[in-house]
């Protein structure tokens, strides 16, 4: 399968998601700068963590209008899966792609830290082969990860299954103690309502091999690919 | 008085003659404030040439050493480390968020001059205590500008420390040193060489931020200093991550002659540098250097320390194509200037000359000073300790937990948590273990890093405290499966010009280097910061050691946390009485004197090479170096890293207090699996090391006994809750 990682001026986990999906998934990986004008070979978009055009005006709200975003945003009317991780996430909102906006951390400083996530939606080409309910340990490291949207935006969220990911115990209990960061109900990730777009704030691309600590990332990668190959989404078969 | 000229750019009546020595006539204003910035000591090193010559700069790794931007040491497989410590005190003390990010900043450029990518950043810091809403305000700054910046750029921030002490009251310090990766072939020097080549500046435009930084790190700090001061620099750190990726790619295309970077002293310091180590000249043209503001004068534009510039020496004929990467990234370039072969640094505005002075007199022709140095009256007064005067502790319990809480001993995951330490995906151990480590990509290899300075110990007795900084960088580095290679240092001092502050300063450099050399590792590059002084006091001497290790395979990682119930606890190294200089001393008695502990480098040596051969040989599960607070609290934090506990008797020879908590040096805390104890024990008594069971780990609680009475019993619970709050309680209040 052929991965596509952006790079917009200031993205700095790009390379993190190359080495992911090429040296440790195995699969196809290319770099795609952000004044290009094709997406035509590539079977999977994604946008990396970072800090695009320095987070200045706002996280992401200036990569938005980098080329390459029409590009993706047609890639995704597509209907082809896009992932945004992080500074991604960030970029997916501000280009209307997700529902949402990120407000700056309750306690206002960066964090960097292993948290816990619970599987809301296992249903999505991006958690497939995760069992509904299951944890995963991975690092976050943002200063802007205060996921927040207007009730009746979250009421229909939640009536699509759009919340993919909560932040959690480690015993997989949603309480106000495992959020690190005041994301209203806890969300840590959500997709579009055709689930093909996802965007999470924990970096899966940080825990795909044991010596960083943990490979809880593999699965997410896995099922894109499981997805790619014509493994339905929502298909039960579990790593 | 009104002062002369040549005062209000720092220079001495003296230094002034010399100038018109080397002229044959006055200077005129640009050019006299050429040499203010390049002769003060932050640039020039007038006051330290002399006895910074004691350390070991070469060996058979060493493939870049003091002189240049930054050192270089081979790693094996045609790659290297390149690295560097720098302080960023002043800016610091003024406008803490800012002087840190732009302390960043700095240091990283410096790696990326050399051609290397860089992979980690760490950070030596230092505050007054924090009982006061000014220091809290000035540690959380410093952070947030490290984060700022650290975290924008995608380098992690892997390792550091902090300290806490009423003696940075007024004058904190803030070093931060940055590590990159290099093949041998890529290595790039900060020369200008080939008459006609291009001088190009490239990145920020340039304002009057940061106008004599130079100089203003070259003076004590008082009430005039907020006056003095020009407009602070600001970092910009997506400019920095912009100018990093231009010029790694840059470097590929073989154009590049030599680049440098804009730092301290900014074109005056980069153009006469560059010049001077290709025995070239150079002449360039203030009006073609692009500018932020308006009006500025060609003196502005050369000492102007505008953050995110660099200087770029270019191939004849190759401009555009240099300018081509750099307009991808989005980033200005302008040809200044023509590299010339008469030596001299010609000034001009449009076209028309504005002063000529010979390159290298900036550069290198300060002059040098032997300055004057005497034995400091607190020296002998404060050695003398009154052992029979300090009680015994009531309730060791109680004495654990207070140096647990201690901000000196306390853990500092409130600070590292702001830090991306795990961007780059190669950090297999991050903040708060005994070292950081770093994986190589692409070969079975590891680099570990540390920091390390007791500055109680440095102004109790700076030659012995200078050696114990050398020796317990190098310890940590062991402790973490690294055999140490190569150091970098950060000496902060107070005012040379004082003898007892000189005195301080050549006793200490004399201790590390002694120490590089009985340890094999030699400085490689370094910073000297002096003038670190409030209206009242100088710091305690603060010669910060940073150090880098080789992992020869990821297999031999080792970190401080107990791992399974029934390893042997052994300690390498041997348990001493002494009380001098601790961190229990100051907890518990409030007292700081007394004689530092003893350093023996043959012994340290021998405890090293030991430890580093016992995890080659795969018998250790966790190692851990005693430092402050003792062996109680070194098993403490092998508890609470590993969720383990452990049950541990000592036999009793003399206090139970200073056996405990005192802070005896070469001693290695290691666990081993009890079916590899016998070979453990081998191993060491044919290394001639001093090896004694301890005990064992356990599921639950710390347990300490002495001559089978049990003087400690806390559980791991309570140990951790302690350790972990007790810095985010401060600064949450």
């Amino acid at each position: 399968m052929r991965f596509g990682v952006v790079v917009f001026p200031g993205s700095n986990c790009d390379v993190d998601c190359y080495h992911a999906l090429r040296d440790v998934m195995g699969q196809d990986a290319e770099y795609i700068w952000h004044k290009a004008d094709s997406l035509d070979s590539f079977d999977c978009i994604v946008l990396p963590g970072g800090f695009s055009y320095g987070d200045y005006l706002r996280s992401g709200a200036i990569a938005r209008f980098s080329p390459v975003m029409e590009r993706v945003v047609e890639f995704a009317q597509s209907g082809k899966p896009v992932i945004g991780i992080c500074n991604g996430f960030h970029v997916l909102t501000e280009a209307g792609l997700l529902p949402g906006a990120m407000l700056r951390n309750r306690n206002m400083k960066f964090i960097c830290d292993n948290v816990y996530i619970k599987v809301e939606n296992s249903g999505t080409p991006f958690t497939s082969l995760c069992r509904d309910g299951q944890v995963l340990k991975v690092p976050i490291a943002h200063w802007d990860g205060n996921y927040y949207v207007d009730s009746d935006t979250l009421r229909e969220m939640e009536e699509n299954n759009q919340v993919v990911f909560r932040y959690c115990s480690p015993e997989g209990h949603i309480t106000d103690e495992s959020n690190p960061n005041g994301s209203l109900q806890n969300i840590a990730g959500v997709c579009n309502r055709e689930g093909n777009v996802l965007g999470m704030m924990p970096h899966p691309e940080r825990c795909v091999e044991e010596i960083l600590g943990g490979r809880d990332g593999i699965v997410i990668f896995q099922s894109i690919i499981n997805y790619l190959k014509g493994g339905k989404a929502g298909g039960k078969e579990t790593l | 008085m009104e002062k002369k000229p040549y005062e209000k750019v720092g220079l001495t009546s003296e230094e002034y003659q010399r100038i018109l020595d080397i002229l044959g006539r006055e200077p005129n204003e640009l050019e006299l404030n050429m040499y203010g910035v390049m002769w003060s000591e932050h640039c020039s090193y007038k006051n330290s040439k002399p006895v910074l010559k004691m350390f070991p700069t070469s060996g058979e790794r060493v493939l870049q050493g003091p002189g240049e931007n930054a050192g270089i040491v081979d790693i094996g497989d045609g790659l290297a480390v390149v690295m560097k410590i720098e302080s960023h005190n002043h800016p610091s003390a003024v406008e803490p968020y800012q002087g840190a990010a732009t302390g960043v900043g700095g240091i990283v450029r410096d790696i990326f001059t050399m051609g290397a990518r860089p992979v980690a950043l760490l950070d030596s810091l230092r505050f007054g205590e924090l009982d006061n809403e000014r220091t809290k305000y000035l540690f959380e700054k410093v952070i947030e500008g490290i984060a700022g910046y650290g975290n924008s750029i995608g380098i992690p921030t892997v390792g550091g420390e902090v300290y806490f002490n009423d003696c940075y009251r007024g004058n904190p310090l803030v070093n931060a040193m940055c590590v990159g990766l290099i093949r041998h072939d890529d290595i790039k020097r900060g020369t200008a060489a080939g008459v006609g080549n291009a001088v190009m500046i490239v990145g920020a435009f340039t304002g009057r931020d940061g106008i004599g930084g130079a100089s203003f790190a070259s003076a004590e700090l008082n009430e005039e200093s907020e006056e003095n001061r020009s407009p602070m620099q600001v970092g910009d750190p997506f400019m920095e991550k912009l100018l990093l990726e231009a010029c790694l790619e840059l470097f590929k295309t073989g154009y590049v002659v030599g680049m440098q970077d804009l730092g301290a002293a900014g074109l005056t310091s980069a153009s006469s540098e560059t010049a001077s180590r290709g025995g070239s000249g150079m002449d360039i043209d203030v009006a073609l250097v692009p500018r932020r503001e308006t009006g500025m004068i060609p003196v502005e534009v050369m000492i102007s320390e505008s953050q995110e510039r660099m200087l770029v020496i270019v191939e004849k004929g190759k401009e555009q194509e240099v300018r081509d990467i750099f307009e991808k990234w989005g980033l200005h370039s302008a040809v200044i200037g023509r590299v010339t072969d008469d030596g001299m640094l010609t000034i001009r505005e449009n076209g028309e000359v504005v002063g000529r002075v010979p390159a290298k007199s900036l550069s290198e022709d300060a002059p040098v000073y032997h300055r004057e140095y005497r034995e400091p009256a607190y020296y002998k007064q404060l050695k003398d300790l009154d052992m029979e005067s300090l009680e015994m502790p009531g309730d060791y319990n109680d004495v654990l937990v207070k140096l647990l809480r201690s901000p000196n001993i306390a853990s500092k995951k409130w600070a590292y948590r702001q830090f991306d330490n795990m961007v780059g995906t190669c950090t297999v151990v991050g903040p708060g273990s005994d070292a950081a480590v770093i994986r190589i990509r692409g070969t079975g290899k590891a680099i570990a890093l540390t920091t390390d300075c007791n500055s109680r110990y440095c102004y109790l007795d700076p030659g012995t405290g200078g050696a114990i900084a050398v020796a317990e960088a190098a310890r940590n580095l062991v402790c973490s499966g690294a055999k140490p290679l190569a150091a970098t240092d950060c000496l902060n001092f107070g005012n040379p010009e004082k003898p007892e502050v000189f005195w301080q300063f050549r006793l200490a450099v004399s201790g590390m280097s002694e120490a590089c050399r009985a340890l094999d590792t030699p400085i490689i590059s370094g910073n000297v910061s002096f003038y670190n002084e409030t209206d009242t006091d100088a710091v305690f001497p603060t010669p910060v050691v940073g150090m880098v290790g080789l992992i020869e395979d990821t297999a031999h990682i080792t970190t401080q946390a107990f791992k399974d119930r029934g390893d042997v606890i052994v300690l390498l190294g041997e348990n001493g009485e002494e009380a001098g200089g601790s961190e229990y001393l100051k907890v518990i008695h409030g007292l700081e004197k007394g004689s530092v502990p003893v350093l023996d480098l043959e012994r340290e040596k021998k405890v090293q090479d030991c430890c580093l051969e016992l995890i080659r040989n795969g018998l250790v599960k966790s190692a851990h170096d005693c430092s402050e607070g003792g062996i109680a609290v070194a098993l403490a934090e092998s508890c609470i890293s590993g969720g383990k506990g452990a049950r541990v008797a000592f036999e009793g020879c003399g206090r139970s207090d200073l056996l405990l908590f005192g802070e005896t040096q070469s001693r290695i805390l290691v666990t081993v699996e009890e079916d590899r104890l016998e070979d453990l024990l081998e191993t060491a008594g044919r290394l001639g090391v001093s090896a004694a069971v301890l005990g064992r780990v356990e599921d639950e609680g710390l347990e300490i006994s002495v001559d089978g009475q049990k003087m400690i019993g806390l559980s791991v619970k309570e140990l951790e809750t302690n350790w972990r709050e007790a810095l985010q309680c401060i600064m949450d209040q």
